[in-house]
């Protein structure tokens, strides 16, 4: 996978392979933090913060402890734990700093920690084989691609709520991923330009 | 030949270490707020930064009113924050209300004491207290209310007034590993200071009566804080009309049996129950005996749906078509309500439709 550009990889995961319109990852979250532009700004941040520390952490670890230990099956624990204490220590150090970033995405870091689409970059930066910048380059793609979606979801919640009259058995999650996977559609119209997988 | 066992618990081991050191080293240096001035009302106190302003002030034994335990959802602990909290945060938003937000009204359980700070509160918590009580007795009121009586302690009297109500702090047990507050009205007479006595209904699946009706024995120690709350008597020449279902009865009970034998005859308290069938009834003889007492007083169960063999010749029908019936003109009547939100809110409504002037109805909504 040497061959790929990182700027390519980057722009790659944002629009055609975008973790969340392909791979369905992070949905958890993306259905119940999407009712307002605001609040899925504060998460889609955090998320773009949170993948893009985590992918270098993980790739650090990965190919620096567990490869020279032949260990490599046991990433799925590794990344978990790395994860779940890097949200942990970053959450304090925001808190500490500034209180106007914590006070809008402060409170997500915690539901971030269990989001999958955070595991889910880790695993596929080993997967498909990149190098460091390849890997910087694909989580924080991978993190701004999501932000990119929830604010697409948020902005049409917002209006929809206002505006359209959602048949009673559909309300809710039902829509939503009817929508989701309209605007998933209207994102293959940019699979033309780059692929990465 | 051990090694390819032992490598990869002690990898994975190491990297947790080595992850939780990083953790506990930026706890240690980031999280150290040291000690800051926290200005309540008037008060200073010198406290350690870092916990949410619930918290802090609990540890300072003044109590703040709090149903959920620190998870924004109950929103009875809002304080007013004078300065030093910063922006409100996304986890507040929904239960503030714009009145709320031009007046800083904050959740304490969700701000945090960082620096020299200020918060202003209602001045009677400060005369919520922390109670060590045990539990003296334990009794069936219907199938699915109890009454409770908890001896104090220390300290080993409460003072309050008649309608207000206590928090009850639950203990673990088995699945549940949290311990819970939830508020409780006092039922007794407030002039019995050295104990408390509550009804408490069941709630399926509710984590605190689960503990009190499964697990709580006579004998066993418990802790309370209060009293809490603006539900009481207030002093006017108006009739009272009172109205309560289930253990909703209680704020009401307390009221009227601290009420003397003067006022009882000057404000001719009315006290209508609503219960579904026969079995959901109790005190019904104590209530007579009282009626009996005072000739003021009238008491009137209403039944929603008796059953066949329930034998009923009282009044049935919703509570709020019995409150219209027995009383046609409500003008010169205060309310005083107690019961499930629906209920309140039905009730609210009629009274205010009889002629009764909403500022003056008083009521204590079940969370």
């Amino acid at each position: 996978m040497q061959e790929i550009g990182a700027f390519v990889i980057f722009f790659a995961s944002i629009f055609t392979s975008n973790i969340l319109l392909t791979n369905f990852l992070g949905m958890c979250s993306y259905l119940s933090v999407s009712r307002e532009i605001k609040t899925a700004w504060g998460l889609g941040i955090a998320v773009v913060f949170v993948m893009t520390i985590t992918s270098i952490a993980n790739y650090v670890v990965y190919y620096n402890i567990l490869v020279p230990l032949k260990l490599e099956y046991l990433e799925y624990i590794a990344f978990i734990i790395v994860i779940a204490a890097l949200v942990q220590v970053v959450e304090m150090i925001i808190e500490r700093t500034s209180d106007r970033l914590y006070a809008s995405l402060g409170i997500f870091l915690p539901l971030i920690t269990v989001n999958c689409a955070v595991l889910g970059a880790a695993l596929f930066l080993i997967i498909r084989k990149y190098d460091f910048y390849q890997s910087l380059a694909y989580g924080a793609g991978s993190g701004i691609g999501w932000m990119l979606a929830i604010m697409a979801l948020a902005g049409i919640r917002a209006k929809m709520s206002r505006r359209s009259k959602v048949i009673p058995a559909l309300e809710g999650p039902g829509i939503v991923l009817i929508i989701t996977g309209i605007i998933a559609l209207g994102f293959i119209g940019f699979s033309g330009i780059v692929q990465i997988n | 030949m051990y090694l390819s066992y032992l490598l990869p618990p002690l990898a994975i081991a190491g990297l947790a270490t080595a992850l939780a050191i990083i953790i506990l080293l930026a706890e240690r240096y980031l999280m150290d707020y040291g000690e800051v001035e926290l200005k309540v009302n008037d008060k200073l106190y010198k406290v350690k930064g870092g916990s949410t302003v619930l918290s802090t002030l609990k540890q300072e034994k003044i109590f703040i009113p709090s149903a959920c335990g620190g998870r924004a959802t109950c929103a009875y602990c809002k304080v007013t924050a004078v300065k030093g909290f910063g922006e409100v945060l996304p986890t507040e938003a929904p239960l503030l209300t714009k009145e709320d937000l031009t007046k800083n009204v904050r959740l304490a359980c969700q701000i945090k004491v960082k620096n020299n700070c200020e918060i202003r509160i209602p001045d009677e918590l400060f005369s919520i207290r922390e109670f060590r009580a045990r539990v003296d007795s334990i009794t069936d009121l219907t199938y699915d209310i109890k009454h409770f009586i908890f001896r104090l302690l220390s300290p080993p009297e409460i003072e309050y007034k008649p309608g207000q109500y206590i928090q009850f702090q639950s203990q673990p047990y088995g699945d549940v590993s949290d311990s819970v507050y939830r508020a409780y009205s006092m039922c007794g007479l407030a002039s019995e200071r050295n104990q408390v006595e509550l009804m408490v209904r069941l709630v399926p699946e509710g984590i605190c009566t689960t503990y009190m009706f499964k697990h709580l024995k006579a004998g066993n120690e418990v802790i309370i804080t209060g009293p809490y709350g603006d539900f009481y008597l207030r002093d006017s020449n108006r009739r009272m009309v009172c109205i309560a279902g289930g253990s909703g009865m209680a704020p009401i009970r307390a009221i009227l049996l601290a009420m003397t034998p003067e006022e009882i005859a000057r404000r001719r308290p009315i006290f209508f129950f609503g219960a579904r069938s026969r079995k959901d009834l109790f005190l019904v003889d104590e209530w007579r005996e009282f009626e009996a007492r005072h000739p003021a007083f009238k008491f009137v169960p209403a039944l929603s749906g008796p059953e066949p063999d329930d034998d009923w010749t009282g009044a049935t029908g919703r509570i709020t078509d019995v409150v219209a019936q027995f009383v046609p003109d409500a003008k010169d009547c205060e309310g005083y309500l107690c019961g499930s939100p629906g209920m309140l809110n039905a009730c609210v409504e009629i009274l205010c439709k009889l002629g009764v002037d909403e500022e003056q109805i008083y009521y204590d909504k079940f969370a």
